[in-house]
């Protein structure tokens, strides 16, 4: 029964919905299997498409991925794993080739414009305002940062693709990295007798059992909500797509799907703007924290 | 959905790490680099610019004052030389009027000498005239009328002289 509607939603909108085509797959798979499942088992099944796995979908079929543990550690491979490394795959193979054009032209154009139109928006209107020129040296992390977040964020609305930055682990490991490089820029700048005199919050000794716990509690605020912000808002998205898509399912009638495609499409292209958003608000509250631990002429410190 | 997955976090630490050093070293480098040299480039040529700005300003300047001290030097030269025209002129209208003035003179000196000259040779002739009709008249003895009659004529002769 879902099967024909599938078949006239494919010829209909055949490009912006394919995303969406790998999830409506999963659904009726979904309900061919089990009619008895309803409601629950289709939003289960919804969810399924933004969870992590252990196997990878592709326009042929599925691949298994492979287990290994280390350590007592599970390092197993999973869908984001891979999608991380085709992210650095891409931004390796294609920054590079950019490197080689800029250097040898000396007027960019086409991809290589592209991308540095990026690098000094991030240079000159993050680094550089937060941070002041002492900032720049930290510019490759904070440039890795930005591209690294926008690629994953991108890789999410292609056909098959998954966004790694919808994993809470994903970005849990880049807000542990932001939270080293946090401190690392604050002790270098300040020395660190300084930093741990900061911790104090420079009130009277007596208030220090108060107030250290939460100065450190402050340090490690900032990172946490960099890490749920950004991965609840690409979460955000991919849901509210699947949850459009899924009311066709919900209704059993094709007239809903021109309106759920438009929806969709419309969030889509919400989706495609915040990826730049995200990418943007995690570097700049990155440079932001490292520009706070940082004296400097540029921001105004209390010291 | 919130469950951590360690092993993720690890993958995660790991690439972006590697992924920092790599593109750090081949991308970031000479894309930063690159950048660098433009700009340092753009904003020599900007100063050059400006410079060749001001010198090409202060070029026209001069050349203004030059021009404008040749035109001053023209109309100066022009000037004179209207100025010494008319001094020519006027000396040689003076002159020539000056040579006129003198051959005028000259011409009527010539006149009068010339018409004094006649008039003695008249004076004289007129004597020898009245001496040869006084011996007429003395020759002939002539009587009152005749004689008035010849007198007329002669003098009508004279006349005609």
């Amino acid at each position: 029964m879902f099967s024909w509607i599938l078949f006239s939603e494919h010829n209909a909108h055949n490009a912006a919905a394919d995303t969406v085509h790998a999830a409506a797959d999963t659904l009726a798979h979904a309900a061919a299997n089990g009619e008895h499942g309803g409601d629950e088992n289709l939003f289960t099944r919804l969810l399924h498409h933004i969870y992590d796995s252990r196997e990878l979908e592709l326009p042929w079929g599925h691949v298994e991925l492979p287990h290994f543990h280390l350590f007592g550690l599970d390092l197993s491979l999973t869908k984001h794993v891979v999608f991380l490394w085709l992210a650095a795959v891409i931004l390796i193979v294609t920054l590079s080739i950019v490197a080689r054009k800029n250097t040898k032209n000396r007027v960019p154009k086409g991809l290589g414009n592209l991308v540095e139109v990026f690098v000094l928006f991030v240079r000159d209107e993050i680094v550089v305002p937060n941070m002041g020129k002492a900032g720049l040296k930290y510019l490759p992390y904070l440039l890795t940062n930005f591209f690294f977040i926008l690629v994953m964020n991108l890789l999410g609305l292609i056909p098959y693709g998954a966004s790694a930055t919808g994993n809470v682990s994903v970005t849990a490991g880049l807000a542990i990295i932001a939270f080293f490089m946090i401190q690392i820029s604050a002790i270098r700048a300040q020395g660190f007798g300084h930093y741990l005199a900061h911790l104090t919050g420079g009130v009277h000794w007596a208030l220090w059992p108060i107030m250290i716990p939460i100065e450190v509690l402050g340090l490690f605020t900032k990172p946490f909500a960099l890490c749920i912000r950004l991965f609840a808002n690409m979460t955000g998205g991919h849901i509210v797509i699947l949850a459009l898509i899924g009311l066709i399912f919900v209704f059993k009638s094709l007239m809903v799907a021109p309106v759920s495609v438009t929806f969709a499409l419309g969030i889509y292209m919400l989706e495609l703007f915040v990826a730049f958003l995200q990418a943007y608000i995690f570097t700049m509250l990155t440079s932001l924290f490292m520009g706070l631990g940082m004296p400097a002429e540029s921001h105004g410190h209390e010291h | 959905m919130l469950d951590i997955n360690p092993g993720l976090i690890i993958w995660t630490m790991i690439t972006f790490a590697l992924l920092v050093v790599v593109l750090g070293k081949f991308a970031w480098k000479p894309i930063l680099q690159a950048l660098q040299a433009r700009e340092q480039e753009i904003a020599e040529a900007l100063k050059k610019a400006e410079e060749a700005k001001k010198d090409a300003e202060r070029m026209m300047q001069e050349n203004k004052i030059a021009m404008d001290k040749a035109s001053n030097e023209t109309a100066r030269l022009i000037a004179e030389g209207r100025a010494m025209a008319e001094q020519l002129k006027n000396d040689i209208v003076a002159k020539a009027n000056e040579s006129a003035k003198k051959m005028l003179e000259q011409a009527k000196d010539e006149i009068s000498r010339e018409k004094d000259a006649a008039m003695s040779q008249l004076r004289s002739e007129v004597a020898e005239l009245s001496i040869s009709v006084a011996e007429k008249i003395l020759d002939e003895s002539l009587d009152g009328a005749k004689q008035k009659k010849m007198v007329d004529k002669v003098l009508q002769q004279l006349q005609k002289n």
